[in-house]
Protein backbone atom coordinates (compact mmCIF):
# COMPACT_ATOMS: atom_id res chain seq x y z
CA UNK A 1 0.00 0.00 0.00
CA UNK A 2 2.85 2.19 0.87
CA UNK A 3 4.63 1.33 -2.42
CA UNK A 4 1.69 2.05 -4.29
CA UNK A 5 1.21 5.96 -2.71
CA UNK A 6 4.88 6.57 -3.21
CA UNK A 7 4.70 5.31 -7.03
CA UNK A 8 1.46 7.94 -7.55
CA UNK A 9 3.68 10.45 -5.74
CA UNK A 10 6.37 9.86 -8.30
CA UNK A 11 4.30 9.65 -11.48
CA UNK A 12 2.21 13.36 -10.40
CA UNK A 13 5.41 15.05 -9.74
CA UNK A 14 6.68 13.76 -13.67
CA UNK A 15 3.54 14.65 -15.07
CA UNK A 16 2.01 17.59 -13.48
CA UNK A 17 4.84 19.80 -14.23
CA UNK A 18 4.49 19.06 -18.41
CA UNK A 19 0.74 18.76 -17.89
CA UNK A 20 0.50 22.64 -16.39
CA UNK A 21 3.05 23.77 -19.00
CA UNK A 22 1.18 22.55 -22.17
CA UNK A 23 -2.76 23.53 -20.65
CA UNK A 24 -1.39 27.23 -20.01
CA UNK A 25 0.54 27.84 -23.25
CA UNK A 26 -0.75 25.58 -25.41
CA UNK A 27 -4.33 24.07 -24.70
CA UNK A 28 -5.98 27.09 -23.40
CA UNK A 29 -4.50 29.79 -26.07
CA UNK A 30 -5.77 27.24 -29.19
CA UNK A 31 -8.95 27.18 -27.04
CA UNK A 32 -8.83 31.10 -26.95
CA UNK A 33 -8.41 31.04 -30.90
CA UNK A 34 -11.98 29.44 -31.31
CA UNK A 35 -13.79 31.38 -28.49
CA UNK A 36 -12.63 34.58 -29.10
CA UNK A 37 -13.28 34.18 -32.53
CA UNK A 38 -16.99 35.02 -31.63
CA UNK A 39 -16.51 38.07 -29.81
CA UNK A 40 -15.55 41.58 -30.81
CA UNK A 41 -12.58 42.59 -28.66
CA UNK A 42 -10.63 45.90 -29.39
CA UNK A 43 -6.78 46.40 -29.66
CA UNK A 44 -6.87 49.05 -26.54
CA UNK A 45 -10.39 47.78 -24.55
CA UNK A 46 -10.30 44.27 -23.20
CA UNK A 47 -14.17 44.17 -23.08
CA UNK A 48 -15.27 41.28 -24.99
CA UNK A 49 -18.68 41.35 -26.93
CA UNK A 50 -20.46 38.17 -27.91
CA UNK A 51 -21.21 39.22 -31.67
CA UNK A 52 -21.85 35.46 -32.89
CA UNK A 53 -20.48 34.65 -36.89
CA UNK A 54 -20.34 38.42 -37.35
CA UNK A 55 -16.75 38.89 -37.72
CA UNK A 56 -16.28 35.19 -40.43
CA UNK A 57 -19.29 37.30 -42.46
CA UNK A 58 -17.13 40.12 -42.22
CA UNK A 59 -13.88 37.82 -43.76
CA UNK A 60 -16.34 36.92 -46.81
CA UNK A 61 -16.36 40.12 -48.38
CA UNK A 62 -12.69 41.12 -47.06
CA UNK A 63 -10.94 41.12 -50.48
CA UNK A 64 -7.48 41.74 -48.73
CA UNK A 65 -8.09 38.18 -46.26
CA UNK A 66 -9.41 36.18 -49.60
CA UNK A 67 -6.37 37.41 -51.44
CA UNK A 68 -4.24 36.49 -48.44
CA UNK A 69 -5.83 33.32 -48.58
CA UNK A 70 -5.04 32.88 -52.40
CA UNK A 71 -1.36 33.34 -52.01
CA UNK A 72 -1.15 30.70 -49.14
CA UNK A 73 -2.60 28.38 -51.32
CA UNK A 74 -0.47 29.21 -54.03
CA UNK A 75 2.64 28.90 -52.11
CA UNK A 76 1.44 25.64 -50.69
CA UNK A 77 0.96 24.30 -53.67
CA UNK A 78 4.02 25.57 -55.61
CA UNK A 79 6.76 25.05 -52.42
CA UNK A 80 5.62 21.37 -51.93
CA UNK A 81 5.57 20.65 -55.64
CA UNK A 82 8.86 22.00 -56.01
CA UNK A 83 10.53 20.56 -52.65
CA UNK A 84 8.78 17.23 -53.09
CA UNK A 85 9.94 16.39 -56.73
CA UNK A 86 13.11 17.35 -56.58
CA UNK A 87 14.11 16.54 -53.43
CA UNK A 88 12.61 12.75 -53.89
CA UNK A 89 14.16 12.95 -57.44
CA UNK A 90 17.52 13.73 -56.09
CA UNK A 91 17.35 11.61 -53.11
CA UNK A 92 16.71 8.55 -55.19
CA UNK A 93 19.73 9.30 -57.21
CA UNK A 94 22.03 9.90 -54.08
CA UNK A 95 20.96 6.66 -52.33
CA UNK A 96 21.32 4.48 -55.78
CA UNK A 97 24.64 6.08 -57.57
CA UNK A 98 27.57 4.87 -55.65
CA UNK A 99 28.94 8.45 -55.75
CA UNK A 100 32.15 10.50 -54.02
CA UNK A 101 31.58 12.82 -51.55
CA UNK A 102 28.00 11.98 -50.57
CA UNK A 103 28.80 13.19 -47.12
CA UNK A 104 30.24 16.30 -48.59
CA UNK A 105 26.79 16.91 -50.33
CA UNK A 106 24.59 16.12 -47.98
CA UNK A 107 26.43 18.13 -45.19
CA UNK A 108 25.88 21.25 -47.78
CA UNK A 109 22.63 20.45 -48.71
CA UNK A 110 21.33 20.48 -45.22
CA UNK A 111 22.71 24.04 -44.22
CA UNK A 112 19.95 26.51 -45.25
CA UNK A 113 17.65 24.31 -42.80
CA UNK A 114 19.52 25.25 -39.90
CA UNK A 115 19.62 28.93 -40.54
CA UNK A 116 17.01 31.71 -39.35
CA UNK A 117 14.39 32.50 -41.78
CA UNK A 118 15.74 36.18 -40.73
CA UNK A 119 19.27 35.05 -42.14
CA UNK A 120 17.67 33.55 -45.53
CA UNK A 121 15.74 37.00 -45.76
CA UNK A 122 18.76 38.95 -45.35
CA UNK A 123 20.52 36.28 -48.02
CA UNK A 124 17.71 36.80 -50.27
CA UNK A 125 17.72 40.41 -49.91
CA UNK A 126 21.17 40.58 -51.41
CA UNK A 127 20.23 38.17 -53.91
CA UNK A 128 17.09 39.57 -55.10
CA UNK A 129 18.35 43.51 -54.45
CA UNK A 130 17.16 45.61 -57.78
CA UNK A 131 20.64 47.57 -58.47
CA UNK A 132 23.41 45.36 -56.80
CA UNK A 133 22.12 42.37 -55.93
CA UNK A 134 23.53 38.95 -57.42
CA UNK A 135 20.51 37.55 -59.45
CA UNK A 136 20.37 40.70 -61.69
CA UNK A 137 24.29 41.07 -62.45
CA UNK A 138 24.31 37.67 -63.40
CA UNK A 139 21.37 38.27 -65.84
CA UNK A 140 22.99 41.63 -67.04
CA UNK A 141 25.58 38.81 -68.71
CA UNK A 142 22.72 37.95 -70.95
CA UNK A 143 21.83 41.69 -71.49
CA UNK A 144 18.58 41.40 -69.34
CA UNK A 145 17.36 44.59 -67.46
CA UNK A 146 16.91 45.03 -64.10
CA UNK A 147 13.82 42.41 -62.60
CA UNK A 148 11.80 43.87 -59.76
CA UNK A 149 12.38 40.57 -57.93
CA UNK A 150 10.13 41.56 -55.06
CA UNK A 151 7.51 44.01 -57.26
CA UNK A 152 4.20 43.23 -57.33
CA UNK A 153 4.33 40.64 -60.71
CA UNK A 154 7.48 38.48 -59.39
CA UNK A 155 6.91 38.66 -55.70
CA UNK A 156 5.06 34.98 -55.20
CA UNK A 157 8.31 33.49 -57.11
CA UNK A 158 10.83 35.35 -55.62
CA UNK A 159 9.17 33.94 -51.93
CA UNK A 160 8.87 30.10 -53.47
CA UNK A 161 12.50 30.36 -54.37
CA UNK A 162 13.97 31.19 -51.31
CA UNK A 163 11.12 28.54 -49.50
CA UNK A 164 12.14 25.87 -51.75
CA UNK A 165 16.10 26.67 -51.05
CA UNK A 166 15.58 26.25 -47.18
CA UNK A 167 13.49 23.18 -47.09
CA UNK A 168 14.54 20.95 -49.99
CA UNK A 169 17.63 19.16 -48.16
CA UNK A 170 15.97 18.31 -44.83
CA UNK A 171 13.30 16.58 -47.01
CA UNK A 172 16.09 15.37 -49.26
CA UNK A 173 18.38 13.82 -46.45
CA UNK A 174 14.82 12.39 -45.00
CA UNK A 175 14.18 10.57 -48.27
CA UNK A 176 17.44 9.22 -48.55
CA UNK A 177 17.39 7.85 -44.99
CA UNK A 178 13.98 5.88 -45.69
CA UNK A 179 15.07 4.99 -49.55
CA UNK A 180 18.23 3.40 -48.24
CA UNK A 181 15.96 0.74 -46.21
CA UNK A 182 14.49 -0.67 -49.87
CA UNK A 183 16.07 -3.92 -50.55
CA UNK A 184 19.04 -3.88 -52.90
CA UNK A 185 18.33 -7.12 -54.83
CA UNK A 186 15.13 -5.65 -55.70
CA UNK A 187 17.18 -3.19 -58.08
CA UNK A 188 19.50 -6.33 -59.16
CA UNK A 189 16.38 -8.67 -60.24
CA UNK A 190 14.77 -5.61 -61.80
CA UNK A 191 18.08 -4.84 -63.52
CA UNK A 192 18.57 -8.21 -65.00
CA UNK A 193 14.89 -7.97 -66.24
CA UNK A 194 16.32 -4.88 -68.39
CA UNK A 195 14.57 -1.98 -66.00
CA UNK A 196 16.50 1.21 -66.35
CA UNK A 197 17.14 3.68 -63.65
CA UNK A 198 13.92 5.48 -64.32
CA UNK A 199 11.58 2.73 -64.18
CA UNK A 200 13.14 1.47 -61.06
CA UNK A 201 12.62 4.62 -59.42
CA UNK A 202 8.77 5.00 -60.69
CA UNK A 203 8.30 1.30 -60.07
CA UNK A 204 10.37 0.23 -56.92
CA UNK A 205 11.54 3.33 -55.10
CA UNK A 206 8.36 5.40 -54.95
CA UNK A 207 5.40 2.70 -54.34
CA UNK A 208 8.39 1.28 -51.19
CA UNK A 209 8.45 4.79 -49.68
CA UNK A 210 4.98 5.85 -50.31
CA UNK A 211 3.87 5.41 -46.95
CA UNK A 212 6.57 7.66 -45.51
CA UNK A 213 5.78 10.36 -48.40
CA UNK A 214 2.36 10.10 -47.77
CA UNK A 215 3.35 11.39 -43.94
CA UNK A 216 5.50 14.12 -44.73
CA UNK A 217 3.55 15.05 -47.46
CA UNK A 218 0.69 16.04 -44.51
CA UNK A 219 3.41 17.71 -42.27
CA UNK A 220 5.15 19.65 -45.35
CA UNK A 221 1.77 21.51 -45.71
CA UNK A 222 1.03 22.23 -42.37
CA UNK A 223 4.61 23.81 -41.85
CA UNK A 224 4.44 25.97 -45.04
CA UNK A 225 1.34 27.72 -43.98
CA UNK A 226 3.83 28.48 -41.43
CA UNK A 227 7.22 28.85 -43.02
CA UNK A 228 5.16 31.31 -45.56
CA UNK A 229 4.22 33.47 -42.19
CA UNK A 230 7.73 33.35 -40.92
CA UNK A 231 9.08 34.31 -44.76
CA UNK A 232 6.81 36.79 -45.93
CA UNK A 233 6.51 38.93 -42.82
CA UNK A 234 11.08 38.46 -42.92
CA UNK A 235 10.95 39.74 -46.27
CA UNK A 236 8.42 41.38 -47.81
CA UNK A 237 5.80 42.08 -44.75
CA UNK A 238 3.55 41.41 -47.32
CA UNK A 239 4.21 43.73 -49.66
CA UNK A 240 3.58 45.56 -52.32
CA UNK A 241 0.29 46.32 -51.94
CA UNK A 242 -0.82 43.05 -50.18
CA UNK A 243 0.46 40.89 -53.18
CA UNK A 244 2.53 38.71 -50.96
CA UNK A 245 0.51 38.52 -47.97
CA UNK A 246 -0.70 35.89 -46.38
CA UNK A 247 -3.16 34.48 -44.14
CA UNK A 248 -1.55 34.00 -40.89
CA UNK A 249 0.72 37.56 -41.31
CA UNK A 250 -2.95 39.01 -42.07
CA UNK A 251 -4.06 37.82 -38.71
CA UNK A 252 -1.20 38.84 -36.89
CA UNK A 253 -0.81 42.29 -38.41
CA UNK A 254 -4.64 42.95 -37.14
CA UNK A 255 -3.26 44.32 -33.81
CA UNK A 256 -1.88 47.21 -36.12
CA UNK A 257 -4.60 47.50 -38.50
CA UNK A 258 -7.42 47.91 -36.37
CA UNK A 259 -9.54 44.77 -37.03
CA UNK A 260 -9.73 44.18 -33.01
CA UNK A 261 -8.51 40.35 -31.84
CA UNK A 262 -12.10 38.76 -32.53
CA UNK A 263 -11.39 39.40 -36.04
CA UNK A 264 -8.08 38.33 -35.98
CA UNK A 265 -8.97 34.71 -34.04
CA UNK A 266 -11.62 34.39 -36.53
CA UNK A 267 -8.79 34.46 -39.51
CA UNK A 268 -7.14 31.97 -37.21
CA UNK A 269 -10.08 29.59 -37.05
CA UNK A 270 -10.46 29.73 -40.88
CA UNK A 271 -6.44 28.97 -41.81
CA UNK A 272 -7.34 26.46 -38.85
CA UNK A 273 -10.07 24.80 -40.40
CA UNK A 274 -8.42 25.01 -43.75
CA UNK A 275 -5.07 23.41 -42.96
CA UNK A 276 -7.12 20.51 -41.74
CA UNK A 277 -9.40 20.11 -44.61
CA UNK A 278 -5.98 20.21 -46.84
CA UNK A 279 -4.51 17.31 -44.91
CA UNK A 280 -7.64 15.63 -45.04
CA UNK A 281 -7.72 16.08 -48.87
CA UNK A 282 -4.15 15.24 -49.45
CA UNK A 283 -3.97 12.17 -47.16
CA UNK A 284 -7.38 10.59 -48.92
CA UNK A 285 -6.15 11.18 -52.26
CA UNK A 286 -2.78 9.54 -52.08
CA UNK A 287 -4.17 6.62 -50.03
CA UNK A 288 -2.38 3.46 -51.78
CA UNK A 289 -2.06 -0.21 -50.09
CA UNK A 290 0.72 -0.63 -48.46
CA UNK A 291 3.25 -2.29 -50.30
CA UNK A 292 6.09 -4.20 -47.74
CA UNK A 293 9.35 -5.91 -48.42
CA UNK B 1 30.83 -7.44 -80.88
CA UNK B 2 29.67 -8.05 -76.87
CA UNK B 3 32.52 -6.14 -76.44
CA UNK B 4 31.63 -3.07 -78.38
CA UNK B 5 28.22 -3.10 -76.82
CA UNK B 6 29.19 -3.29 -72.77
CA UNK B 7 31.74 -0.35 -73.94
CA UNK B 8 29.29 1.86 -74.95
CA UNK B 9 27.19 0.81 -72.42
CA UNK B 10 30.29 2.00 -70.00
CA UNK B 11 30.61 5.22 -72.03
CA UNK B 12 26.76 5.83 -71.12
CA UNK B 13 27.37 5.19 -67.58
CA UNK B 14 30.03 7.35 -67.30
CA UNK B 15 28.55 10.33 -68.87
CA UNK B 16 25.33 9.34 -66.97
CA UNK B 17 27.31 9.86 -63.72
CA UNK B 18 29.33 12.87 -64.88
CA UNK B 19 25.99 14.36 -65.42
CA UNK B 20 25.01 13.92 -61.89
CA UNK B 21 28.15 15.30 -60.68
CA UNK B 22 27.50 18.19 -62.69
CA UNK B 23 24.13 18.63 -61.29
CA UNK B 24 24.85 18.12 -57.38
CA UNK B 25 27.94 20.60 -57.55
CA UNK B 26 25.19 22.91 -59.09
CA UNK B 27 22.90 22.98 -55.86
CA UNK B 28 25.52 22.31 -53.82
CA UNK B 29 27.17 26.10 -55.70
CA UNK B 30 23.72 27.03 -55.12
CA UNK B 31 23.50 26.65 -51.22
CA UNK B 32 26.99 27.68 -50.34
CA UNK B 33 27.42 30.72 -52.79
CA UNK B 34 24.91 32.96 -51.31
CA UNK B 35 26.14 32.23 -47.60
CA UNK B 36 29.48 32.74 -48.63
CA UNK B 37 28.58 35.99 -50.11
CA UNK B 38 27.32 37.49 -46.79
CA UNK B 39 30.27 36.38 -45.18
CA UNK B 40 32.56 38.06 -47.82
CA UNK B 41 29.79 41.43 -47.55
CA UNK B 42 30.47 41.54 -43.53
CA UNK B 43 34.14 42.74 -44.44
CA UNK B 44 33.74 44.81 -47.52
CA UNK B 45 33.90 49.03 -47.15
CA UNK B 46 30.50 51.23 -47.31
CA UNK B 47 32.27 52.36 -50.67
CA UNK B 48 32.63 48.85 -51.88
CA UNK B 49 28.77 47.96 -51.12
CA UNK B 50 28.09 50.38 -54.69
CA UNK B 51 30.80 48.18 -56.54
CA UNK B 52 30.17 45.25 -58.70
CA UNK B 53 28.18 42.68 -56.30
CA UNK B 54 31.33 40.15 -57.25
CA UNK B 55 34.14 42.13 -56.40
CA UNK B 56 36.11 41.25 -53.11
CA UNK B 57 37.18 43.55 -50.78
CA UNK B 58 40.52 45.03 -50.75
CA UNK B 59 41.27 44.61 -47.13
CA UNK B 60 39.26 42.81 -44.43
CA UNK B 61 36.97 46.13 -42.78
CA UNK B 62 36.52 44.60 -39.14
CA UNK B 63 34.95 47.72 -38.42
CA UNK B 64 31.17 46.64 -39.48
CA UNK B 65 31.84 44.10 -36.83
CA UNK B 66 32.41 46.54 -33.84
CA UNK B 67 29.48 49.08 -35.11
CA UNK B 68 27.18 45.70 -35.50
CA UNK B 69 28.30 44.95 -31.66
CA UNK B 70 28.26 48.65 -30.47
CA UNK B 71 25.66 50.58 -32.46
CA UNK B 72 23.68 48.42 -33.05
CA UNK B 73 23.20 46.64 -30.14
CA UNK B 74 24.22 43.26 -31.46
CA UNK B 75 26.04 42.46 -28.67
CA UNK B 76 23.54 43.17 -26.24
CA UNK B 77 21.19 40.80 -28.36
CA UNK B 78 23.45 38.19 -28.57
CA UNK B 79 23.66 37.99 -24.57
CA UNK B 80 19.82 37.91 -24.84
CA UNK B 81 19.61 35.17 -27.22
CA UNK B 82 22.09 33.17 -25.35
CA UNK B 83 20.41 33.69 -21.90
CA UNK B 84 16.97 32.55 -23.38
CA UNK B 85 18.20 29.81 -25.62
CA UNK B 86 19.99 28.60 -22.32
CA UNK B 87 17.01 28.94 -19.60
CA UNK B 88 14.69 27.48 -22.59
CA UNK B 89 16.76 24.07 -22.82
CA UNK B 90 17.41 23.84 -19.27
CA UNK B 91 13.27 24.31 -18.21
CA UNK B 92 12.54 21.79 -21.60
CA UNK B 93 14.91 19.03 -19.97
CA UNK B 94 13.42 18.94 -16.93
CA UNK B 95 10.11 19.40 -17.14
CA UNK B 96 9.91 16.80 -20.47
CA UNK B 97 12.40 14.02 -19.31
CA UNK B 98 10.43 12.72 -16.56
CA UNK B 99 7.11 13.36 -18.13
CA UNK B 100 8.12 11.24 -21.13
CA UNK B 101 9.90 8.84 -18.64
CA UNK B 102 6.55 7.94 -17.29
CA UNK B 103 4.17 8.05 -20.02
CA UNK B 104 6.08 5.80 -22.22
CA UNK B 105 6.91 3.49 -19.08
CA UNK B 106 3.98 3.30 -16.48
CA UNK B 107 0.21 2.65 -16.85
CA UNK B 108 -1.75 5.01 -15.09
CA UNK B 109 -5.26 6.33 -15.19
CA UNK B 110 -5.25 8.94 -17.81
CA UNK B 111 -2.03 7.82 -19.52
CA UNK B 112 -3.78 7.51 -22.67
CA UNK B 113 -5.31 10.54 -22.55
CA UNK B 114 -2.19 12.98 -22.09
CA UNK B 115 -0.58 10.74 -25.07
CA UNK B 116 -3.19 11.76 -27.54
CA UNK B 117 -3.15 15.30 -26.23
CA UNK B 118 0.46 15.51 -26.31
CA UNK B 119 0.34 13.80 -30.18
CA UNK B 120 -2.50 16.52 -31.05
CA UNK B 121 -0.01 19.29 -29.55
CA UNK B 122 1.97 18.32 -32.94
CA UNK B 123 -0.56 20.04 -34.87
CA UNK B 124 -0.84 22.95 -32.89
CA UNK B 125 1.75 25.45 -33.93
CA UNK B 126 3.02 28.30 -32.04
CA UNK B 127 2.30 30.89 -34.64
CA UNK B 128 -1.36 30.37 -34.63
CA UNK B 129 -1.55 31.05 -30.30
CA UNK B 130 1.05 33.44 -30.47
CA UNK B 131 -1.94 35.90 -30.14
CA UNK B 132 -3.79 34.87 -27.42
CA UNK B 133 -0.39 34.15 -25.36
CA UNK B 134 0.03 37.70 -25.88
CA UNK B 135 -3.79 38.62 -24.71
CA UNK B 136 -3.17 36.56 -21.65
CA UNK B 137 0.10 37.65 -20.48
CA UNK B 138 -0.97 41.30 -21.21
CA UNK B 139 -4.36 40.92 -19.08
CA UNK B 140 -2.56 38.62 -16.55
CA UNK B 141 -0.17 42.28 -16.06
CA UNK B 142 -3.57 44.37 -15.74
CA UNK B 143 -4.57 42.12 -12.94
CA UNK B 144 -1.19 41.76 -11.23
CA UNK B 145 -0.93 45.84 -11.85
CA UNK B 146 -3.75 46.16 -9.22
CA UNK B 147 -2.66 43.76 -6.69
CA UNK B 148 1.09 44.03 -6.86
CA UNK B 149 1.59 47.19 -8.33
CA UNK B 150 3.74 46.47 -11.33
CA UNK B 151 3.48 44.60 -14.14
CA UNK B 152 5.77 41.64 -14.86
CA UNK B 153 4.49 39.33 -17.65
CA UNK B 154 5.36 40.85 -20.52
CA UNK B 155 8.83 42.28 -20.95
CA UNK B 156 10.02 39.46 -19.52
CA UNK B 157 12.97 36.80 -20.72
CA UNK B 158 11.99 34.18 -17.96
CA UNK B 159 8.39 34.31 -19.26
CA UNK B 160 9.37 34.17 -23.23
CA UNK B 161 12.30 30.98 -22.07
CA UNK B 162 9.13 29.15 -20.82
CA UNK B 163 6.63 30.07 -23.64
CA UNK B 164 9.57 28.38 -25.82
CA UNK B 165 9.84 25.05 -23.65
CA UNK B 166 6.37 24.79 -23.32
CA UNK B 167 5.56 25.33 -27.15
CA UNK B 168 8.23 22.73 -27.65
CA UNK B 169 6.96 20.01 -25.52
CA UNK B 170 4.83 17.76 -27.60
CA UNK B 171 7.94 17.21 -30.30
CA UNK B 172 10.34 16.69 -27.48
CA UNK B 173 7.92 14.28 -25.10
CA UNK B 174 6.90 12.43 -28.56
CA UNK B 175 10.70 12.18 -29.52
CA UNK B 176 11.60 10.91 -26.20
CA UNK B 177 8.96 8.51 -25.61
CA UNK B 178 9.48 6.74 -28.96
CA UNK B 179 13.25 6.11 -27.10
CA UNK B 180 12.20 5.16 -23.80
CA UNK B 181 9.48 2.58 -24.56
CA UNK B 182 12.03 1.16 -26.80
CA UNK B 183 13.63 -0.41 -23.60
CA UNK B 184 13.25 -3.57 -21.82
CA UNK B 185 11.86 -3.31 -18.35
CA UNK B 186 14.38 -5.19 -17.07
CA UNK B 187 16.37 -2.16 -16.19
CA UNK B 188 14.14 -0.91 -13.59
CA UNK B 189 13.12 -4.08 -12.38
CA UNK B 190 16.98 -5.15 -11.92
CA UNK B 191 17.29 -1.10 -9.87
CA UNK B 192 14.22 -1.76 -7.72
CA UNK B 193 15.58 -5.02 -6.63
CA UNK B 194 18.51 -3.46 -5.31
CA UNK B 195 16.42 -0.80 -3.74
CA UNK B 196 16.42 1.73 -5.47
CA UNK B 197 13.51 4.49 -5.45
CA UNK B 198 11.19 5.09 -8.54
CA UNK B 199 13.62 8.59 -8.95
CA UNK B 200 16.71 7.55 -8.30
CA UNK B 201 16.27 5.17 -10.76
CA UNK B 202 15.02 7.05 -13.33
CA UNK B 203 18.09 9.66 -12.81
CA UNK B 204 20.90 7.18 -12.50
CA UNK B 205 19.98 4.13 -14.84
CA UNK B 206 17.52 5.44 -17.33
CA UNK B 207 18.08 9.11 -18.35
CA UNK B 208 22.00 8.28 -19.03
CA UNK B 209 21.32 5.40 -21.50
CA UNK B 210 18.87 8.74 -23.34
CA UNK B 211 21.91 10.76 -24.09
CA UNK B 212 21.82 9.88 -28.11
CA UNK B 213 18.09 11.51 -28.19
CA UNK B 214 18.70 14.07 -25.48
CA UNK B 215 21.26 15.13 -27.54
CA UNK B 216 18.76 15.40 -30.98
CA UNK B 217 16.57 16.69 -28.72
CA UNK B 218 19.07 19.84 -27.66
CA UNK B 219 20.10 20.06 -30.87
CA UNK B 220 16.55 20.87 -32.66
CA UNK B 221 15.17 22.65 -29.79
CA UNK B 222 18.53 25.19 -29.73
CA UNK B 223 17.81 26.08 -33.21
CA UNK B 224 14.78 26.74 -33.01
CA UNK B 225 14.83 28.79 -29.87
CA UNK B 226 18.17 30.41 -31.14
CA UNK B 227 16.44 31.16 -34.85
CA UNK B 228 12.88 32.03 -33.22
CA UNK B 229 11.70 36.14 -33.43
CA UNK B 230 8.01 36.06 -34.21
CA UNK B 231 6.86 35.14 -30.15
CA UNK B 232 9.70 37.83 -28.83
CA UNK B 233 8.91 39.97 -31.09
CA UNK B 234 5.07 39.96 -29.42
CA UNK B 235 5.88 39.22 -26.15
CA UNK B 236 8.70 41.64 -25.69
CA UNK B 237 7.89 45.26 -26.32
CA UNK B 238 10.99 47.18 -25.35
CA UNK B 239 13.19 46.90 -28.38
CA UNK B 240 16.60 46.83 -26.94
CA UNK B 241 15.33 43.64 -24.82
CA UNK B 242 14.72 41.18 -28.25
CA UNK B 243 16.89 38.92 -28.82
CA UNK B 244 19.63 38.53 -32.03
CA UNK B 245 16.95 37.04 -35.15
CA UNK B 246 14.28 39.80 -34.09
CA UNK B 247 16.91 42.72 -33.33
CA UNK B 248 18.50 41.61 -36.82
CA UNK B 249 15.23 41.93 -38.95
CA UNK B 250 14.75 45.41 -37.43
CA UNK B 251 18.54 45.96 -38.07
CA UNK B 252 17.67 44.84 -41.76
CA UNK B 253 14.37 47.07 -42.19
CA UNK B 254 16.37 50.40 -40.51
CA UNK B 255 19.40 49.85 -42.69
CA UNK B 256 17.83 48.85 -46.13
CA UNK B 257 16.16 52.50 -46.30
CA UNK B 258 20.07 54.18 -44.70
CA UNK B 259 21.82 51.89 -47.14
CA UNK B 260 24.19 50.97 -44.70
CA UNK B 261 25.05 47.73 -45.57
CA UNK B 262 28.02 46.87 -43.83
CA UNK B 263 26.85 46.21 -40.05
CA UNK B 264 23.49 44.65 -41.60
CA UNK B 265 25.63 41.86 -43.19
CA UNK B 266 28.26 41.88 -39.86
CA UNK B 267 24.84 41.12 -37.92
CA UNK B 268 23.85 38.35 -40.21
CA UNK B 269 26.95 36.91 -39.50
CA UNK B 270 26.82 37.42 -35.91
CA UNK B 271 23.63 35.45 -35.93
CA UNK B 272 24.20 32.70 -38.28
CA UNK B 273 27.84 31.61 -37.53
CA UNK B 274 27.20 29.58 -33.74
CA UNK B 275 24.78 27.91 -35.72
CA UNK B 276 27.19 26.97 -38.30
CA UNK B 277 29.84 26.16 -35.85
CA UNK B 278 27.69 24.08 -34.41
CA UNK B 279 26.24 22.53 -37.40
CA UNK B 280 29.92 21.21 -38.46
CA UNK B 281 30.33 19.68 -34.64
CA UNK B 282 27.32 17.82 -34.87
CA UNK B 283 26.12 17.54 -38.43
CA UNK B 284 26.32 13.48 -37.84
CA UNK B 285 23.96 13.54 -34.97
CA UNK B 286 21.61 16.26 -36.51
CA UNK B 287 21.21 14.71 -39.93
CA UNK B 288 21.10 10.74 -38.12
CA UNK B 289 18.60 12.19 -36.03
CA UNK B 290 15.98 13.75 -38.23
CA UNK B 291 14.88 10.25 -39.19
CA UNK B 292 13.66 10.05 -35.85
CA UNK B 293 12.55 13.44 -35.37
CA UNK B 294 11.05 13.00 -39.14
CA UNK B 295 7.76 14.60 -37.92
CA UNK B 296 9.33 18.42 -37.58
CA UNK B 297 8.24 20.80 -40.11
Amino acid sequence: MKSNSRRTAFLFTCVAPAVILFTIFMLVPTFNVFRLSLFQRSTFNPQETFIGLKNFQMLMNDATFIRSMQNMLLLIVMVTVFTMGTALVFAGILTREKLRGQNFFRIVFYIPNILSVVVISGIFSAIYDVDRGLLNSILSVFGSEGVLWKGEEHVIMSLVIAMVWQAIGYYMVMYMASMAAVPVDLYESSSLDGATGVTQFFQITLPLIWTNIRTTLTFFIISTINMAFLFVSAMTSGGPNNASNVALLYMYNQKNLGGGYGYAMAIGVVIFLFSFGLSAIVNKATERDVLEY
Amino acid sequence: MKENTTLQANKGQRLYKIFIYLVLSLLAIVILVPVAWVMVASVKETSEHYGSPWALPTHIHWQNFVDAWTKANMGGYMLHSVMITALALIILLVVALPASYCLARFKFPGQKFLNTAFMAGLFINVNYIVVPIYLMLSDGDKLLKGILGKAVLLNNHFVVAIVYAATALPFTIYLLSSYFSTLPHDFEEAAYIDGAGYFKTMIKIIFPMAKPSIITVILFNFLSFWNEYIIIKTLVTERDQWTLPAGLLNLMQAQQSAAEYGPMYAGLVLVMLPVLILYICVQKNLTQGMTVGGLKG
